[in-house]
């Protein structure tokens, strides 16, 4: 089954600029961010080959969430082809995301 | 045919399946949309839980809960529910998000609450760029600058002592002079030699830029406008009760609510409707604290393995 990708200021660009990337930021202390994790690794097992499913752990990757104006966690980003098409604050279902993926793939 | 669906992965969800399987209850999935633990995992730390003497942030004390309550066969079906229907055998339909279905003879509803919007000029608009209803989770973002805690009960007055610790000042804008939260917490507020308190304060708007938010204006006590200047703001102004999937298409209750939707139960915490028990945050006259929810799905756990038993 696939995993998600870590992403740092290093290979975030490169990651994210071809097909369709989730990046999904949180950290360690934020409940709401946890009650995904689960949710965050089924998508990287069923969107394997098909889309990039990524996590930015903000409270290493500081200058990556900054870069990216986050001020409120979790904060899921989605990139078409390198370029920020949408967002969603908060925790969404699986079913929501997977949604936002398939209708960007 | 499942024999007990769990709406909600909350202190009253858990306990509730855990009392249902130690009780025997072979069939009991308890839909949760992600990791169980529910909203008391956004929650800084608490004290005040009989019996856990040692003080933990929300998602520690939450740690063992679903290890322990689901030792006994209760099983986790990460979905989210979109609606609960009676069928007419008595029976029930847990609509999921997909499209997809469940049957089951008994529902308890631990659905919960989610934190209140402020509904000032601004508020959505910068909500979470700078508006934030979880200090835990964003006063990181905030570290030695200074930010506003919005609110006077226990959930502000703790959540602005957590981020006192982090930021550099924090203003506590209340709109009244007295609080609603425990005497010990107050003094702990009053003490604490970064909180301004700014009462008798109504909000009158957010203001920002692409970016985020700049600040907020307040009107005081005195009717004068005041430009607090932060680039966050943090809403703890109550709960709104988590009650969607039970209304049905004609846009009514699948069983008695009160006028502010919080679910009729008796103190077996049954609804109007046999077989479907409501538990937690969301029924009526709930303390809203993890221990009466705890309680009120051992409870609900109970009288559903009674119900499906006996029928």
């Amino acid at each position: 089954m696939g995993k998600y990708l870590e992403l740092n200021a290093s290979n975030f660009d490169g990651t994210v600029k071809e097909g369709v990337a989730l990046v999904d930021f949180w950290a360690p202390w934020c409940g709401p961010c946890r009650m995904i994790a689960p949710v965050i690794d089924e998508l990287a097992g069923d969107f394997e080959g098909k889309a990039k499913i990524c996590k930015v752990n903000t409270d290493e990757e500081q200058d990556v969430a900054i870069k990216y104006g986050i001020r409120s966690i979790p904060t899921i980003l989605f990139f078409k082809n390198g370029e920020l098409v949408d967002q969603m604050i908060g925790a969404s279902s699986k079913q929501v995301l997977a949604d936002k993926i398939n209708s960007l793939l | 045919m499942l024999d007990l669906a769990i709406i909600g992965g909350g202190p009253a969800g858990l306990s509730a399946g855990l009392y249902a399987t130690r009780g025997g209850l072979k069939n009991v999935v308890m839909f949760e949309k992600g990791m169980p633990g529910g909203q008391i995992t956004s929650s800084s730390e608490i004290e005040n839980y009989p019996g856990s003497a040692e003080v933990l942030s929300g998602l520690d004390f939450m740690a063992p809960w679903t290890e322990q309550c689901m030792r006994f066969g209760m099983k986790h079906a990460m979905e989210e529910v979109t609606r609960v229907s009676r069928n007419e055998d008595g029976t029930f339909t847990i609509a999921l998000n997909g499209g997809k279905s469940e049957q089951a003879k008994s529902v308890i509803v631990c659905t919960g609450s989610t934190p209140k919007r402020a509904n000032f000029e601004g508020e959505a608009e910068f909500f979470g760029k700078g508006v934030s209803t979880c200090a835990t989770c964003d006063g990181f973002f905030y570290k030695n600058k200074e930010v506003i805690a919005l609110g006077g009960g226990d959930t502000a007055l703790e959540e602005a002592l957590y981020l006192s610790h982090i930021c550099s000042k924090v203003y506590l804008v209340h709109r009244r002079d007295t609080f609603r939260a425990s005497p010990s917490t107050v003094e702990r507020v009053k003490n604490a030699s970064n909180i301004e308190l700014v009462l008798n304060a109504k909000v009158k708007k957010a203001y920002g830029d692409k970016m985020g938010l700049n600040g907020l204006i307040v009107i005081d006590a005195d009717g004068k406008e005041r430009d607090i200047a932060v680039p966050g703001v943090f809403v703890f102004v109550g709960m709104n009760v988590n009650n969607s999937i039970l209304k049905q298409e004609d846009g009514s209750f699948l069983c008695d609510v009160d006028e502010n939707g919080n679910v009729e139960v008796d103190l077996s915490m049954k609804t109007s409707v046999k077989g479907l028990f409501a538990a937690g945050d969301l029924r009526i006259q709930a303390s809203k604290q993890v221990v009466c929810a705890a309680g009120d799905g051992a409870t609900a756990g109970i009288q559903a393995l009674e119900y499906v038993n006996h029928s």
